[in-house]
């Protein structure tokens, strides 16, 4: 403000610049505006710069192992003296983690959603919104640490029926990457859902539905392309999270196996446990952490791409 | 006087103005059953987190005719037609006080369901509000929340024959009720609204989202409506009110001693009468364009 | 215009009076089945709202409860070791996270804030590369961290860059990590300052970059603030992607940002979790206690921050 009145007082003391031509005096604005502009375009740079490091080692890995093998073989030993180089069984890890999580994430992320836009008082809400961002604020290595030391064992406490046969448990790290994204879910549906116009609301309750209906009928499907979009987030933080699975889901096997409650790897976890290890440049196992990305990246890129379609078909159809 | 433009309603008004009160108990017209007011308001208030907005409205509210509530903005009227099928219910801190009686039952009476009410007495709100759902869809939702008995397709064709909308839709009842101008929404919605059969439609302005065109389609609808339906509706438009009302009723603002502003009904009569030999100085003053 | 005139009966209250007593109680509630259903289905969104915050809850006092016997001072002063995890502490991981934490926020700030406000105040939309670069971020957004790690595995480790396996390397990693999150918060931030305010700067004859300094992002400065320290709190606990930037976990001597082996808190935290003992295990929970504190603190911080700036914007 005060810089404004400022200008504006000295302007008729000043002598006036001439309109036309004034621009030659706006190099500062333009140096600005050159920055800005780079900082922008720099997440190109960092797009290239991520294609690029996944290709060139991955190309080169495909020049020794073929794609076919690569894609369709059930054995994943790449550090074994007899390696093996079939990626199904970490895709297959991933899926189980990624199925699970939603099985959590979906019903919890979705009812938490609907009660806190449509039923909750404002002063639930008050202590609930944040108390779902400190659990979204809670590293992945302490949901980790959870998984391993405290829910597994007591689940091996109160199902003791079950084919528990390692500490590690795949299933077990899929629930707890569940809980890891419901506050994503919950709080990207709700901010749909309370974009929903006021007038929906009240054009519903207008005709006697009651409040399950108005949630469902009315409230759900007007924000489904947000709510979807909140499942994708979800499910592609899911895919993409490492430290829960390398702790709780250990090293795995490298056979092809559905056991929901025995040791396995994702793909995330393969390339997190490979690079601790001491793996030297240049050999095909420090080649196959990239083939793993790029696979894990067009995977995400996929789902993403998707998303947006989606979003996009359900807008046109609604507005 | 806006009166003579050419409306029957009110043209007739002038002529008898001294005797519409006295001919009404006489029961010209219809024999109509509905002698029963449909509403009946006793020092009605409404409060927002404890501050009043509107206070002692006495009133009845007749059936299978149109009611109007008119005045300045901020003199309640809005509030008080909510407060009719509890959609006050939804905001926080809201609070009525009073007797508001719907054919005799207290609307806000501890056994009562908000949910029910809204069944009987429907509304219309200011911007129309469709759903996003097919035009079909957006009718068909009331009788399937509450459960309405025979052919759901007779069912939508009935109520969008009764908006006056059937005409125009039938061939695309699958069609987004967005691909609908405003004037068709805010018809859709009547329909909507109708679908249920309620007793009572309540309209808040309905027409002022909407073009000089879709306004006196939406009033003929209206005139033909209250055949069936009782209906209370809120307008800022002084000559709507008396081009589609039999009774109006005037609401002002009162700036009570600690400066609140208050909404408060000054009088309520029939349409003819209010426009033309009005009681109260201050309608007189709103009618005429002094004031408002 | 089809209004017939003359139906109307004059209602007069007392007439209603014996009326009213013949109507029947209209309203009767809901029938049982809605009333059940209505019920059931709050239960079951309260059942799915609690599962969470149980969960939360459950994860931190599991935590406290797990890791209290090693709540002392050789937590943050002794360095680690893989002999005796009674006394072994997380003093060269703190310094490590402190390091990358502090050149993650000399980045992201300037590059983010600087990208939102050419996105929101100076780009022209309907320009193919000004889209490109909206989509690209929202994309870079969704990308798994661990990604992020072999970009910097590979372009800053070596490659280009070739910082090698040094605290530098992990902290840019994981500023392009959260860049995207910071460009996004901020422009919601700018989108929000009313048109108004810019449209009276610029009446004034203000440029358009004194009118972004003076009024766009004091304007928008509490929510580009709650941005980056969330931003900043997720890049502190976030450990895979420094797996393959080289976050060694047993260093023993204080690290620097450019030279020598660095670790981080959580990354250390999971190798002592690996380790077969029972004590270290407890020092993991401590270890998880304090990343916690250090968390909570920073989100407090933020609030009372954003507080501070709403009550200054409202004066």
């Amino acid at each position: 403000m005060a810089h404004s009145s400022m200008a504006a007082s000295t302007a008729g003391a000043s002598p006036r610049r001439p309109l036309a031509g004034a621009g030659t005096s706006r190099w500062g604005e333009k140096v600005i505006k050159t920055f800005l502009a780079l900082c922008a375009a720099f997440s190109i740079l960092v797009t290239t710069g991520i294609v690029i490091s996944l290709v060139v080692p991955t190309v080169n890995f495909f020049g020794q192992i073929p794609l076919v093998e690569f894609l369709t073989g059930t054995t994943w030993a790449p550090a074994f003296a007899n390696p093996s180089f079939g990626v199904l069984p970490i895709v297959v890890g991933t899926l189980i983690v990624v199925v699970t999580a939603l099985a959590v994430a979906i019903p919890v992320g979705l009812a938490s959603a609907i009660y806190l836009s449509e039923y909750a008082s404002s002063r639930v809400r008050k202590v609930v919104k944040p108390a779902l961002e400190v659990l979204e604020g809670i590293p992945t290595v302490a949901i980790g640490l959870f998984a391993f030391f405290f829910m597994r064992p007591l689940a091996e406490r109160y199902l003791p029926f079950l084919p528990w046969d390692t500490p590690f448990s795949i299933g077990i790290a899929g629930v707890a990457v569940g809980l890891l994204i419901v506050p994503l879910v919950a709080s990207v549906s709700e901010d749909a859902m309370r974009s929903v116009p006021a007038g929906l609301r009240e054009g519903a309750y207008a005709l006697g539905a009651s409040k399950m209906r108005v949630s469902m009928r009315v409230i759900f499907p007007a924000a489904i392309s947000g709510i979807i979009a909140a499942v994708v987030l979800g499910t592609s933080r899911a895919i993409g999270e490492t430290m829960v699975v390398l702790i709780a889901a250990g090293a795995g096997n490298p056979n092809l196996t559905f056991n929901w409650f025995g040791s396995a790897q994702t793909m995330t976890a393969y390339i997190g446990g490979t690079a601790t290890g001491d793996i030297s440049q240049g050999t095909v196992v420090y080649d196959t952490i990239f083939a793993v990305g790029a696979l894990l990246f067009t995977m995400t890129l996929t789902m993403n791409i998707i998303a947006t379609r989606l979003v996009r078909r359900f807008r046109e159809v609604y507005e | 006087m806006p009166d003579n433009s050419g409306h029957e309603t009110t043209g007739t008004a002038p002529g008898t103005t001294g005797t519409a009160p006295g001919t009404a108990p006489g029961g010209v017209g219809t024999a109509s059953p509905d002698e029963v007011p449909v509403f009946e308001l006793g020092d009605v208030s409404v409060s927002y987190n404890g501050n009043p907005a509107l206070a002692g409205v006495t009133m009845d509210i007749g059936a299978k005719e149109i009611t109007a509530f008119i005045g300045p903005s901020g003199c309640g009227k809005s509030t008080l037609l909510r407060s009719l099928n509890r959609m006050n219910d939804l905001i926080p801190g809201a609070r009525v006080r009073g007797e508001l009686l719907y054919k005799g039952t207290d609307l806000y009476g501890a056994s009562v369901d908000a949910v029910q009410v809204r069944k009987r007495i429907g509304m219309v709100f200011q911007k129309p509000n469709p759903f996003p759902k097919s035009i079909y869809d957006n009718v068909a939702f009331g009788p399937r929340t509450v459960g309405m008995k025979g052919s759901m397709d007779e069912i939508v064709e009935k109520a969008l024959r009764g908006a006056a909308l059937w005409e125009e839709v039938s061939d695309r009842l699958r069609e987004s009720a967005y691909s609908l101008s405003g004037g068709q929404q805010q018809r859709l919605c009547i329909a909507r609204a109708i679908a249920v059969e309620p007793d009572v439609i309540l309209m808040d302005e309905p027409c002022s989202a909407l073009d000089p065109i879709s306004t006196v389609r939406v009033e003929d609808l209206m005139a033909e409506l209250k055949n069936h339906y009782s209906i209370v509706i809120v307008t800022h438009n002084m000559h709507q009110a008396a081009r589609v009302a039999d009774r109006t009723a005037f609401f002002s603002v009162q700036v009570d001693d600690t400066g609140r502003r208050i909404g408060q009904l000054i009088e309520a009569d029939e349409t003819g009468t209010i426009f033309t030999k009005p009681t109260d100085k201050r309608t007189e003053d709103y009618i005429s364009g002094r004031v408002g | 215009m089809v209004i017939q005139k003359g139906k109307q009966p004059q209602r007069a209250r007392l007439a209603v009076a014996g009326a009213r007593n013949a109507t029947e109680s209209v309203f009767g509630a809901s029938s049982r089945a809605d009333r059940i259903g209505n019920v059931l289905f709050r239960s079951l969104l309260l059942l799915g709202m609690g599962f969470a915050l149980l969960g939360m809850v459950s994860i931190i006092v599991w935590s406290f409860v797990d890791g209290a016997p090693r709540l002392d001072m050789n937590l943050i002063t002794a360095g680690p070791s893989s002999i005796t995890p009674e006394t072994a502490g997380y003093r060269t991981a703190i310094l490590g996270s402190l390091y990358v934490i502090g050149g993650v926020i000399l980045f992201i700030v300037p590059v983010g804030v600087g990208a939102a406000v050419y996105l929101e105040e100076y780009a022209d939309q309907t320009r193919w590369w000004n889209r490109l670069i909206e989509v690209n971020i929202q994309n870079l957004a969704a990308v798994p961290s661990i990604v992020f790690g072999i970009l910097g595995l590979a372009f800053i480790v070596r490659g280009p860059l070739d910082l090698g396996f040094v605290a530098a390397a992990g902290s840019l990693t994981l500023s392009l990590l959260v860049l995207p999150t910071v460009i996004l918060a901020s422009r919601e931030a700018i989108r929000a300052v009313p048109p108004s305010t810019r449209l009276g700067s610029l009446g004034l004859g203000a440029t358009q970059w004194q009118t972004i300094w003076h009024h766009v992002l004091p304007g928008a400065l509490p929510g580009i603030i709650t941005g980056v320290i969330l931003s900043v709190s997720r890049a502190i606990g976030e450990a895979a992607p420094l797996l393959l930037v080289g976050a060694v976990t047993f260093v023993m001597f204080d690290p620097s940002f450019f030279e020598g082996q660095f670790s981080v808190l959580p990354v250390q935290i999971f190798n002592y979790a690996g380790r077969p003992q029972e004590e270290f295990r407890v020092l993991a929970s401590a270890g998880v206690i304090l990343m916690l504190a250090v968390l909570l603190v920073m989100n407090s911080f933020a609030i009372w921050l954003r507080n501070h700036y709403e009550n200054k914007n409202a004066r």
